[in-house]
């Protein structure tokens, strides 16, 4: 009787097994490096319909972030701005950019103009932002160094984790309230020492909840 | 078996230059690995957002102008000194209102939020030299003559509230008592400009190399 299968056929099903193995760790570290905010989020410069520089803005005239975004410290809601703020300066300065034609228009019309928006959680997650700026979280700890951005960019991942990672310890990250919109100042922590932070944690009553619902609705 | 892995090994080298690294500036909307249709959750709620759109109402916005006839929670501005900047008699208002007593707490408001909405173009001092100067705003008057050291502190609300020639309404960005907070500073502001060397007090006098 002739053999069928050769010797080697004996050591096959070992082979496929390893191989599911190394498959399912190429699996593994694909979903992790990918399928996270890390990847799908940070990076995102969506072409707005103006190319608004905040570096220009902020860096080179020294606009403070409440000029435009006048409800960061009164609001949830962190606005854009309107365009009779652009207008403020932009009805002397520029008057003839057509890359200032969709400001303009909007402010004759009153229709909006379409930013695109950068920063999204997802809806069941509520963030408040007079609630940290107020309380000496920068902008920047979330956003990232807009002030040099020439075009916006999604700097950090916002995932839960990101949260969280503040929540369990502010004490490193929370500035001096007057150093909040200056995007290049340095935390408290930094400053003075991780003992300035936990005073100024305790000081001004911050109480971070890790609660699901102070966060989830 | 050897060339099972070498066409893994490919097909991972295409799939990372396809997906690219992490931190990669993109322009396109982002990806979503947990969409909706596959893993429904609420993720995307059909509920407005601040500023959002809304295919409901006509003008596509979600955000709505009040009723007509109607004043929202906080907004209702009947106070003729403090929200119109005027007497009863509907002359400007000289002074402040009394439910805001100018002491430090209001002239560090008025600093804070001069220094926000008003210095990039009346500059830090107030005297027009603000940075809006440079790239070509129009002269931004000074502060510092006759005629806006006596005027009526009505007539600068009036002035920071509906906008003057040049200058937009500044309303949205400052609520009343905010606007009243910059007027006093405004008028420190003056009031240091004018100074001599009369008024510093005797104590501090050599302090500053003066007699």
């Amino acid at each position: 009787m002739s053999k069928i299968f050769p010797k080697s056929a004996n050591s096959l099903p070992l082979q496929i097994i390893i191989y599911l193995v190394v498959l399912t760790g190429i699996a593994t570290a694909g979903v992790t490096y990918y399928m996270t905010p890390k990847y799908t989020r940070i990076g995102y410069a969506p072409v707005q319909p103006v190319p608004f520089s905040h570096e220009k803005h902020v860096s080179e005239l020294g606009i403070d972030c409440r000029f435009c975004h006048s409800n960061v410290d009164k609001s949830g809601h962190s606005n854009v701005p309107t365009s009779q703020t652009c207008m403020n300066c932009h009805n002397q300065i520029k008057t003839d950019s057509p890359l200032l034609a969709p400001v303009r228009e909007s402010y004759a019309s009153g229709d909006s103009v379409p930013w695109v928006w950068i920063h999204k959680t997802p809806d069941y997650a509520y963030f408040n932002h007079a609630a940290h700026v107020n309380r000496g979280v920068s902008c920047v700890e979330c956003h990232g160094k807009i002030n040099e951005m020439e075009v916006v960019a999604h700097n950090q991942s916002l995932s839960m984790a990101f949260c969280l990672e503040c929540h369990r310890n502010p004490e490193t990250r929370v500035r001096d309230p007057k150093d909040v919109y200056d995007l290049n100042s340095q935390t408290i922590a930094a400053k003075a020492g991780v003992e300035a932070g936990v005073k100024f944690v305790h000081d001004w009553k911050i109480k971070p909840p890790q609660s699901c619902s102070g966060c989830h609705r | 078996m050897r060339h099972v892995y070498l066409v893994t090994f490919f097909v991972v080298v295409l799939g990372v230059s396809i997906l690219g690294l992490r931190g990669t500036k993109f322009t396109s909307a982002p990806m979503d690995v947990f969409p909706e249709w596959a893993f429904p959750g609420m993720k995307h709620q059909p509920k407005p957002y601040a500023q959002g759109s809304s295919d409901f109402f006509a003008d596509g916005r979600s955000d709505r102008m009040p009723v007509a006839g109607t004043v929202q929670r906080g907004m209702l501005r009947d106070d003729e000194h403090l929200d119109h900047g005027k007497t009863a008699t509907g002359a400007f208002a000289r002074g402040f209102p009394e439910v805001l007593p100018v002491d430090f707490k209001l002239m560090e408001r008025g600093k804070d939020r001069f220094t926000i909405y008003c210095a990039p173009c009346h500059g830090a001092l107030g005297d027009g030299n603000g940075i809006t100067k440079k790239y070509g705003m129009g002269a931004t008057p000074s502060f510092h003559d006759d005629r806006l050291r006596q005027i009526a502190e009505g007539e600068i609300y009036q002035t920071i509230t509906n906008g003057k020639n040049n200058m937009l309404s500044y309303a949205d960005k400052l609520v009343p008592a905010d606007r009243w907070a910059v007027i006093a500073y405004v008028r420190a502001l003056q009031r240091a400009q004018s100074g001599t060397v009369a008024d510093v007090p005797a104590a501090h006098k050599s302090e500053l190399g003066l007699k």
